[in-house]
């Protein structure tokens, strides 16, 4: 055991401080395909004040440190820095409270994304982010990442439920940031500043999240096109008809078929786009607005519209989206989901420039995504262990990016920039914009021992 | 004797250091086609499920974790240590993580060769475990005769009353605080076994099939009824049953505990036990047996003279519950009016992937109300000889199953796995719970049984 080990399992205990190899591996990566570092040692911290404790010992000792959750990460954001101390939040998951009258709930940053939903909804309530790894994901790596959904067009994202948060600074240092009120403008919204932060600026150890009331009635529809230009009008066209559908999603071609192949749901093999619609709230406005769907796929030439009768049914049309990643993950040894997001108008263009891209480099990418919010996952299969080929997927991914922020879009919609995207971000958001980036992780962690080289170097 | 000879083979192989030589290293895990190693996209969806990692939160004692560990060692990253030995031990081999993998991982196959490079490399040798292990694996279970001859120990134990005595008297005090634990987990042995209760050949008058029934080991010994009764099923459903009065072993418990090559061996015995080609299907009523009859095709796929064979077997093996489904389920006349719920054993919704079948099994009872169980797939702490190794966790797991079967009121809990069986019975000894455990198939046998005595 090294000394930083034996320091920290003297503060915790044996039993909350990993140093063994056969531990370390296991933390060494996230979701994220083809990162790995070993750290120094893992805390498992199970109060604020071990989190300061542990903090206040690495800022002494100028030792990075690398915040997690459960490691679901897409963009390498919780891969650690080698001989770093991780920090685990994953055994501070208790529920502070749940407020049905100002309609919230505290919790501490370790609880289950899936956990926090399954509370609300036994008190009448909805969480609506839904991130595709909240079954296990933490509450506290959503805020961190600022972490989407599939309900994105309707309901927004984390941030927008996040009303306070307890971190723990550089210094160890505990702030309280934001409160039960909906309008609070007394001082900056240094809450915000901590939302989507990736681990650089603060320890975050509790949120208070704003729930709604769950919606009455939902309707879901699928439609098949066999023109990706179709799709897209259809999408536009809905929106400009003043619908808010809470899911509007997406599958390509190569997904279809992939889809199909594992699930067998007798996916049209020739679909060049298929949409999963649905609308919530109330019964009579989501009836209307499912008709109105239906009428405008057909009218931009939709080969079938599918409208679910019942839940059983709505389930069944869910399966080709919800099982659209598994589909395309099994296919090759490595899988890189992606998220390169577009304004909705530019979304044609941009999966027509990844196919092109795909077969210019002769690469497979299988796309779906949120079109109702532009945010799409070209998804590459490959394999590591094939270099030639994954200087090519390195290639494709480059242009991709570069073309979604010459329309406007953006390098990361929901993944975060981590390690994985870093190398893109000065392009995507200018010189300016990474100064004062700098100069606020400056300002807070002047050490730079909170997840150092993320993000930015 | 040649088999005593043998005997003392087995002991001395399994407790040489290291027979090969390669202390630390991997061979079997490294034998694997890599990309059965790399299929795995550390998503962490598996986490949630793991019976292990939802206990201690701790990354290693999750599939994600222990497939990044048997990589690094198939890699060479990393040398086969105590602790990677204690880690594949610790895992339950739920296949839980199969179910919900999105990226179609065989999490089965690395976690069997792995624990076959770790009886290689002896990390966990001692001589206690040593001598158990040549007891058990490579004697008592490769001999159909020596494992009849051990149950009837036992059931002379159980019945002549020696059990009663030494529990009254507390004599275990004198045994070892391990075994001592271990006492009541002893299942029930039968006075009969299954030779005894079925013949070679049973006709039904209406035979439409012919199929082969395979009776197990510890089914055999401890719920010879339950094979019994699904001959009777299969009768009822117009199949004629041929079963091998001596049958060996299928190997799985082997597969599972590092003894891949004896697993081969097993299998091919089988193999040369039925006469396939005369047969519609193989039938198996125990989860964890099913599970691994269905893997011969890939356990010899690379055996010259087996692998047509083993696939031709692996083609015709059906749990009954998914036979009975494929060819139609023959209601019974009669009523149980009694609430039943359904424990799912690990090996036959996770290995098989079977979950539908036995409850249209239950539900084809008139009378018979199915409760469902929550967290009905969610292991009971069994899962082969864990309750034996690790008897912490499978406490634990215990008591969670045990929880949730009182929540559901159910007189019944029907259990297609005899580890299962055995576990839940001994639990059910030492709690105020008034329930029954039973197979499925023997539920539907007493509604045919009690319909046919009516009518």
């Amino acid at each position: 055991m090294h000394k930083i080990a034996a320091d920290l399992t003297r503060m915790l205990g044996s039993q909350q401080v990993l140093w063994e190899r056969e531990h370390l591996v296991t933390y060494g990566f996230d979701a994220t395909a083809a990162l790995e570092a070993t750290a120094g040692c893992v805390v498992l911290p199970k109060t604020t004040a071990e989190v300061s404790e542990v903090l206040r010992y690495a800022a002494q000792n100028k030792i990075p440190v690398v915040a997690r959750g459960s490691g679901t990460g897409l963009s390498g954001g919780s891969v650690p820095v080698p001989d770093c101390i991780v920090l685990c939040l994953v055994q501070m998951d208790r529920l502070l409270e749940l407020d049905e009258k100002n309609l919230t709930i505290h919790v501490e940053s370790g609880m289950v994304t899936q956990k926090v939903t399954e509370l609300a909804d036994a008190a009448g309530l909805l969480y609506p982010p839904d991130p595709g790894s909240m079954k296990i994901s933490t509450i506290g790596g959503n805020v961190a990442e600022n972490s989407g959904g599939l309900r994105g067009l309707k309901y927004g994202v984390t941030r927008d439920y996040v009303m306070g948060l307890e971190v723990v600074l550089a210094n160890g240092e505990i702030v309280s940031l934001g409160n039960k009120c909906v309008k609070d403008v007394a001082g900056y919204s240094m809450k915000d500043v901590f939302i989507g932060s990736e681990g650089t600026l603060g320890i975050i150890t509790k949120v208070l999240l704003k729930l709604v009331p769950k919606p009455q009635a939902k309707k879901t529809l699928l439609a098949t096109f066999s023109q990706m230009d179709a799709a897209g009008e259809t999408v536009s066209a809905i929106i400009a008809a003043k619908i808010v559908p809470c899911t509007l999603e997406f599958l390509d071609r190569i997904t279809v078929r992939c889809v199909e192949e594992y699930m067998h749901l007798g996916l049209p093999l020739n679909a060049e786009a298929i949409l999963l619609m649905e609308s919530d709230g109330h019964p009579v406005v989501v009836e209307e607005e499912a008709r109105q769907m239906a009428e405008i796929a057909r009218g931009r030439g939709a080969m079938a519209v599918q409208l679910a009768q019942n839940e059983e049914e709505a389930i069944q049309l869910a399966a080709a989206r919800r099982t659209a990643f598994s589909a395309l993950a099994r296919v090759s040894p490595t899988t890189i989901l992606e998220d390169a997001t577009v304004p909705r108008s530019e979304l044609a263009n941009m999966i027509r420039f990844i196919q092109q891209t795909a077969a210019k480099y002769e690469v497979t990418i299988g796309t779906f995504g949120h079109m109702g919010d532009g945010n799409l996952h070209p998804t590459f299969l490959t394999n590591e262990k094939n270099t030639a080929e994954m200087a090519r997927v390195e290639k494709a991914m480059a242009e991709i990016f570069d073309h979604a922020v010459s329309l406007g879009g953006t390098i990361t919609g929901e993944h975060g920039v981590g390690l994985a995207k870093k190398a893109f971000l000065p392009k995507a958001i200018g010189d300016a914009s990474l100064e004062l980036l700098r100069q606020l992780k400056c300002t807070l962690d002047p050490d730079n021992i909170l997840n150092p080289g993320k993000i930015f170097d | 004797m040649a088999t005593q000879e043998e005997l003392h083979q087995a002991l001395v192989d399994i407790g040489r250091a290291n027979p090969e030589g390669h202390q630390g290293a991997s061979t079997y895990l490294k034998l694997l086609d890599y990309s059965v190693l790399q299929q795995c996209i550390h998503c962490g969806m598996c986490l949630p499920t793991c019976p292990t990692y939802d206990e201690t939160k701790l990354e290693r004692n999750s599939p994600r974790g222990r497939i990044a560990l048997m990589r690094k060692i198939a890699d060479g990253r990393l040398e086969i240590t105590q602790a990677f030995g204690q880690e594949l031990y610790f895992c339950l081999g739920c296949l839980t993580c199969e179910t919900v993998c999105p990226a179609g991982v065989r999490y089965g196959e690395m976690f069997e060769h792995a624990r076959a490079d770790i009886e290689q490399v002896g990390v966990l040798r001692n001589p206690v475990r040593n001598f158990v292990r040549a007891i058990t694996l490579r004697w008592i279970f490769t001999r159909p005769q020596a494992l009849r001859i051990a149950g009837r120990l036992i059931w002379l134990y159980q019945a002549s009353g020696l059990e009663f005595i030494v529990r009254k008297l507390k004599l275990t005090r004198l045994l070892p605080a391990r075994l001592r634990a271990l006492e009541p987990l002893m299942p029930r042995v039968q006075r009969y076994f299954s030779d005894a209760l079925i013949r070679p050949i049973e006709t039904p008058p209406n035979q439409k099939y012919r199929v082969g029934l395979l009776t197990g080991c510890v089914q055999d010994l401890a719920f010879s009824q339950v094979n019994r009764d699904t001959a009777d099923v299969l009768l009822a459903n117009g199949c004629e049953v041929v079963t091998p009065p001596a049958q060996f072993c299928c190997g799985s418990i082997h597969a599972h505990n590092g003894e891949l090559e004896l697993a081969k061996q097993m299998a091919r015995r089988n193999l040369e036990g039925f006469d396939l080609e005369r047969l519609d299907a193989l039938i198996t009523n125990a989860a964890g047996c099913g599970s691994h009859l269905k893997n011969y095709a890939h356990l010899l796929q690379d055996d010259p003279a087996f692998a047509k064979r083993a696939k031709q077997w692996s083609k015709k093996v059906r749990d009954i519950h998914e036979w009975l489904a494929e060819i139609g389920i023959r209601a019974p006349t009669t009523s149980l009016r009694q609430t039943v719920t359904y424990h799912e054993a690990c090996h036959l919704c996770h290995g098989q992937k079977i979950t539908r079948q036995p409850r249209q099994v239950l539900r084809a009872i008139p009378g018979l109300e199915l409760v469902e169980l929550p967290e009905s797939t969610w292991c009971c702490g069994s899962a082969g000889v864990y309750n034996i190794t690790q008897p912490e966790m499978s406490q634990k797991l215990l008591q969670r199953k045990m929880a949730n079967i009182g929540t559901t009121g159910a007189q019944i809990v029907a259990s297609a796995n005899p580890g299962c069986s055995a576990q839940l019975e001994a639990a059910v000894r030492d709690s105020t719970l008034n329930v029954k455990i039973l197979h499925p198939i023997s539920l539907l046998a007493q509604a045919y049984r009690k319909g046919d005595a009516q009518g």
